[in-house]
């Protein structure tokens, strides 16, 4: 059952579900990226659980003009204005009162989420024997969801990325550095409203995929998660779109292949599964490479400070750092230089010489800047160079190697 | 005399002077709360000039800038640039903010950075072309950065991040540079770097505004100066208004007088 769902054989309805919840986790790890850049990312919680009363609302109004009250776009008209509305509030209570934005951020999301709830229990006692599903908006289902309804949450998403295409570049300058682009005259506020309505139209869309409660780790997780990979916001953004698709993809192709289990959780669970191996196994800032970085770093500082106390006949306290001359040919046991160290270890003397030298003249200047008390000369300079050095180099000078 | 005599005095001095003016504050008052920050500051500085703001930690130097910027809201004033408003002169202002006002973890390169400076050219679709990356690198070797163009930005050094800041203003082309503490915890190398581009700047006709704190190189540095605290204490050419009496009145206090002296000796001798 897995293998069709996962290449789109579930029939019509299934697949326009399944490539509806990929656009929507592309759209959303896209946008997400500049809300996390803009360090924002919390308000997309409120934006999603000020949805529900809107929820309600739309779908008591249009049951009452006697409509179908689960009509998604009705539904949806309804959640992104009560969404707005709380977006507003937020606003409001950061900017006009003492409060800060974290907990105008608390206040809005519980009082709303509240809201919803006590709506939605009225609507189950109200429309009796009618099954409203408006539970599904809670956690993301695509039980029962039409081939319509995913057309709506592709053009959504498509829309979406649109608007990041063309907005990619202020929102990247405001993000960064709102002063300067306050200065240079770009209209940061509109920019940040702008990041604001995207991550509104992202929820909105995916409320009923994802679900309110758990929309907001779509908007967060794929760009923490791309950010262990790349230092570029381009290619964090794309990763995150990625990652984002990748999940909703496999989220929404599990739960059409296992009955009632909500769509959101699994989602979620996927993208997680993805930041966790990026947090382990990203090459340049994972937590593997940063131990491992660590480890090789402290054998070459021990390593380079035990050359150093061999060239000046000094012995040796750490047992690190003999095991690790001993082990590379340098030393023997008992810390006396064998015929390889005493060469190195002259080296090393030598080494430091010229970079006391290259680091007080103001023309090694970006030189001086790689030297860690490790890195070898010969890798920054060139021999003409280190020729020049040797020869401003005070005192006796050692042979050459 | 009064802080506000003096302020007053120096105002007139200036506005009789007859150079065109890169910038013009007239009474800009800032708040934030209740207390003003900046209280009625005027002052003209002449095109080609190179001015030092300077005045003791909370007197709102950095303030006054962004006031001037539009970066904060004035409770009252306005700013004239090049004689006219800000909006129509926008492309002929540069700014570099405080170094520390940004997060230097963004995931960003030291060239995207100064690509930044280019937006104006780039708009919002247009491709990033080796025209614009040859501009970004002749910026950055300007300020001794180029090696370093396709570096992480939190791979820099303090001094080095707030070059490659001057580089983004750089390849703006502004005629006016706005800089926020440009030497504020930077290295020798750094300083030199940054004081030698601002200095071939003015040689070239642009002018530069900087908020500074080391009063031992105003003089060496500045051929102007504007001595805040909260309002106007003096205000001039630095041979007139960079006097250990301004200097007492703006900083106060005994902890600085051993300094102010020192500066008036040094200035003397």
């Amino acid at each position: 059952m897995l293998w069709p769902a996962l290449t789109l054989q579930l029939g019509y309805n299934a697949t326009l579900v399944t490539i509806g919840a990929t656009l929507l986790g592309i759209a959303a790890g896209i946008t997400g990226t500049f809300l996390y850049l803009r360090k924002r990312a919390l308000v997309s919680d409120a934006i999603s659980h000020a949805t529900l009363p809107g929820i309600g609302l739309a779908f008591m109004a249009m049951v009452a003009f006697g409509f179908d009250g689960r009509s998604l776009s009705g539904l949806l008209a309804g959640s992104a204005l009560s969404a707005l509305l709380g977006l507003y509030c937020v606003h409001l209570l950061t900017t006009r009162s003492r409060l800060t934005e974290d907990a105008a951020i608390g206040a809005v999301l519980s009082v709303f989420f509240g809201f919803g709830v006590v709506l939605l229990t009225i609507i189950q006692t109200m429309v009796a024997g009618r099954q409203a599903g408006l539970e599904g908006f809670l956690l993301g289902s695509t039980a029962g969801m039409l081939g319509a309804d995913a057309l709506v949450i592709a053009i959504g998403g498509a829309l979406t990325l649109a608007a990041v295409l063309i907005l990619r570049r202020p929102m990247t300058v405001v993000s960064f550095d709102p002063e300067y682009a306050e200065a240079s005259g770009l209209p940061v506020a509109r920019i940040d409203l702008a990041i604001m309505a995207l991550a509104l139209a992202v929820t909105v869309t995916g409320l009923k995929v994802v679900g309110l409660i758990l929309i907001v780790a779509l908007l967060i997780i794929p760009p923490v998660a791309a950010r262990f990979w790349s230092d570029r916001v381009e290619t964090v953004a794309l990763l995150s779109g990625a990652i984002g698709g990748v999940s909703a993809y496999t989220g929404a192709a599990l739960s059409a292949v296992i009955p009632n289990l909500p769509t959101g959780p699994m989602i979620v669970l996927v993208a997680f599964a993805l930041f966790v191996f990026s947090l382990l196994a990203s090459p340049r800032r994972g937590v593997m490479a940063a131990f491992l970085k660590f480890r090789a770093y402290q054998e070459q500082v021990h390593l380079r400070q035990g050359l150093l106390a061999l060239a000046q006949g000094q012995p040796i306290y750490e047992r690190l750092t003999l095991r690790l001359l001993q082990r590379r040919g340098l030393a023997s046991a008992d810390g006396v230089p064998t015929e390889a160290g005493r060469a190195r270890a002259a080296k090393a003397l030598r080494d430091e010489a010229r970079w006391r030298v290259a680091r007080k003249s103001a023309a090694h200047e970006s030189a001086s800047a790689h030297y860690d008390g490790l890195t070898d000369i010969e890798n920054i300079l060139t021999g003409d160079q280190i020729a020049e050095l040797d020869a401003q180099i005070p005192g006796p000078q050692e042979a050459p190697a | 005399m009064t802080a506000l005599e003096l302020a007053t005095e120096n105002g007139a001095r200036a506005l009789r002077a007859s150079e065109d003016t890169a910038l013009e504050i007239r009474g800009i008052t800032v708040s934030y709360g209740g207390t003003p920050v900046v209280l009625s500051v005027s002052t003209r500085v002449p095109e080609g000039s190179m001015t030092a703001i300077i005045g003791p930690n909370g007197a709102g130097k950095s303030t006054l800038i962004k006031a001037a910027l539009g970066i904060v809201r004035p409770l009252a004033g306005s700013a004239l640039f090049f004689d006219a408003p800000l909006k129509s002169e926008r492309q002929r202002i540069a700014y570099v903010p405080q170094r520390a006002s940004v997060d230097w973890d963004f995931p960003t390169r030291v060239i995207d950075v100064v690509l930044m400076g280019l937006g104006r050219q780039l708009g919002l679709l247009g491709r990033v072309r080796s025209t614009h990356r040859e501009k970004a690198i002749g910026c950055l070797s300007r300020v001794g950065m180029a090696d370093f163009a396709e570096r992480q930005i939190g791979q820099l050094s303090g001094g080095q991040q707030q070059r490659v800041f001057l580089a983004r203003a750089l390849a703006q082309d502004a005629d006016l540079i706005l800089l926020d503490e440009p030497f504020a915890g930077v290295d020798a190398a750094t300083e030199r770097a940054i004081i030698d581009v601002l200095q071939s700047l003015q040689a070239s006709g642009k002018t530069v505004v900087a908020v500074h704190h080391d009063l031992a190189t105003v003089a060496e540095y500045f051929d102007r100066v504007l001595i805040i605290n909260r309002t106007v204490v003096a205000d001039g050419p630095v041979e007139t208004a960079f006097t250990s009496e301004a200097l007492q009145t703006a900083y106060g206090g005994r902890l600085v007088t051993a300094q102010i002296d020192r500066l008036s000796q040094t200035q003397a001798g």
